[in-house]
């Protein structure tokens, strides 16, 4: 998961990206499962699959602030200005740490509840509660809490993306290239070589 | 849930009748043989158990059975008992509408609960086992429950009713493995003759 100076590490990619689609799959599987009509046995599993899948995500969210924090940093593309490279520090440093954070709001929905209902993760882990108050009052709170951090997440994620767009179409440099592992080469060929 | 009820009838019975052929100051076989009804001062009580222990404890409120102790023929003694699964209480009112729902008993399409008796047999002096048919759901299967005299004063007759029913056999194994497939019975069945 090493990275390089002008490219990410294999491992820094897959952890990438298998957040983003962790976390869009979370955001869809919330919103569905959260709808009055549903039938509520697959309501329940719904709510299981989730909870099993943001665990998942906290790990590797984990995982990926820590090698943020302490790992090499890459070079930003050249070309940006002094309040393009914060604001993209900022933003990359937010997002990183709200994957952190809304998955740990939902486990606090879970911990919170009276219904006191297991985190059985994937059926495999019993994942204990947080040590917290049970209360309806509770409950709501963190699934409030839960709810606004996740569309927080949406929302930056969706100008993550607009961003990293901009970048590819619009300044023709290699930030997109570079997360998809095909960061150019000096010779200006796509490479797929990455540092391990 | 029904079942349960009849089967600790039919036990009752059973160690009733018991008592009276091995202990001679115990009443008469006569003296405890007839229909007895449930009262509504009997509980019907249930556990599903959970991952990392605890789990879900609740009752029915609203119930009805009988159950003839045959004097001459103890192992056709018969029980019958019914309830209406809207009548759940867990304390939680989130979790007794989920098993009200579709998910579990689905109550607008299923409004009881029944068990009839087969069989009963004797299994000490104040104990038996009845055998029988419980019914929940659409769906039928044989059920065994534990029955043990717990009191008898006059016309009113008290049995322990014990019971483990795999929910799956209704169609209500929503939450397994979380919540566990066993349905354990545990019920204070008050009869008077």
């Amino acid at each position: 998961m090493r990275d390089a100076a002008d490219r990410y590490g294999r491992g820094t990619i897959i952890l990438h990206w298998l957040i983003a689609v962790l976390i869009l799959g979370l955001l869809v599987l919330g919103f569905v499962m959260t709808r009055p009509w549903i039938d509520p046995a697959l309501q329940f599993s719904l709510y299981q699959w989730h909870k099993s899948f943001g665990m998942l995500t906290l790990l590797l969210a984990v995982v990926r602030l820590l090698h943020s924090l302490l790992g090499a940093r890459v070079r930003p593309p050249t070309g940006l200005g002094h309040l393009e490279r914060r604001m993209s520090k900022a933003m990359h440093l937010l997002l990183a740490t709200l994957a952190v954070i809304v998955p740990l709001a939902g486990w606090a929905v879970a911990s919170a509840s009276p219904l006191e209902i297991p985190t059985f993760a994937f059926n495999l882990i019993d994942v204990p509660h947080l040590p917290l108050q049970k209360s309806d009052a509770g409950e709501a709170f963190w699934s409030t809490t839960h709810a606004r951090l996740a569309y927080s997440i949406l929302a930056l994620v969706a100008l993550h993306s607009t961003a990293a767009l901009y970048h590819h179409y619009g300044r023709r440099d290699d930030v997109l290239l570079r997360m998809l592992g095909r960061a150019k080469t000096p010779a200006g060929k796509p490479s797929t070589e990455c540092v391990p | 849930m029904k079942r349960i009820s009849v089967l600790s009838m039919g036990f009752a019975a059973v160690l009733a009748l018991t008592a009276h052929a091995q202990s001679p100051d115990v009443p008469k076989l006569a003296d405890v043989a007839g229909r007895y009804a449930i009262t509504q001062s009997s509980r019907i009580g249930f556990t599903v158990g959970q991952v990392g222990g605890g789990g879900i404890k609740g009752v029915f409120g609203n119930f009805a059975g009988t159950f003839d102790l045959r004097a001459d023929d103890l192992a056709h003694s018969a029980v019958s008992f019914e309830l209406r699964p809207e009548s759940v209480s867990t304390g939680q009112a989130r979790i007794d509408n989920f098993l009200r729902s579709g998910a579990v008993f689905d109550t607008t399409h299923f409004d009881r609960i029944s068990f009839r008796s087969a069989r009963v047999e004797q299994t000490g002096r104040d104990t038996a086992r009845i055998v029988g048919t419980l019914t929940a759901k659409g769906r039928s299967s044989s059920e065994t429950f534990d029955v043990t005299l717990a009191n008898r004063q006059g016309n009113r007759i008290t049995f322990n009713v014990t019971g483990r029913i795999f929910r799956s056999r209704y169609g209500m194994d929503v939450g397994t493995p979380i919540y566990s497939n066993v349905v354990q019975f545990d019920m204070l069945i008050n009869g008077q003759r």
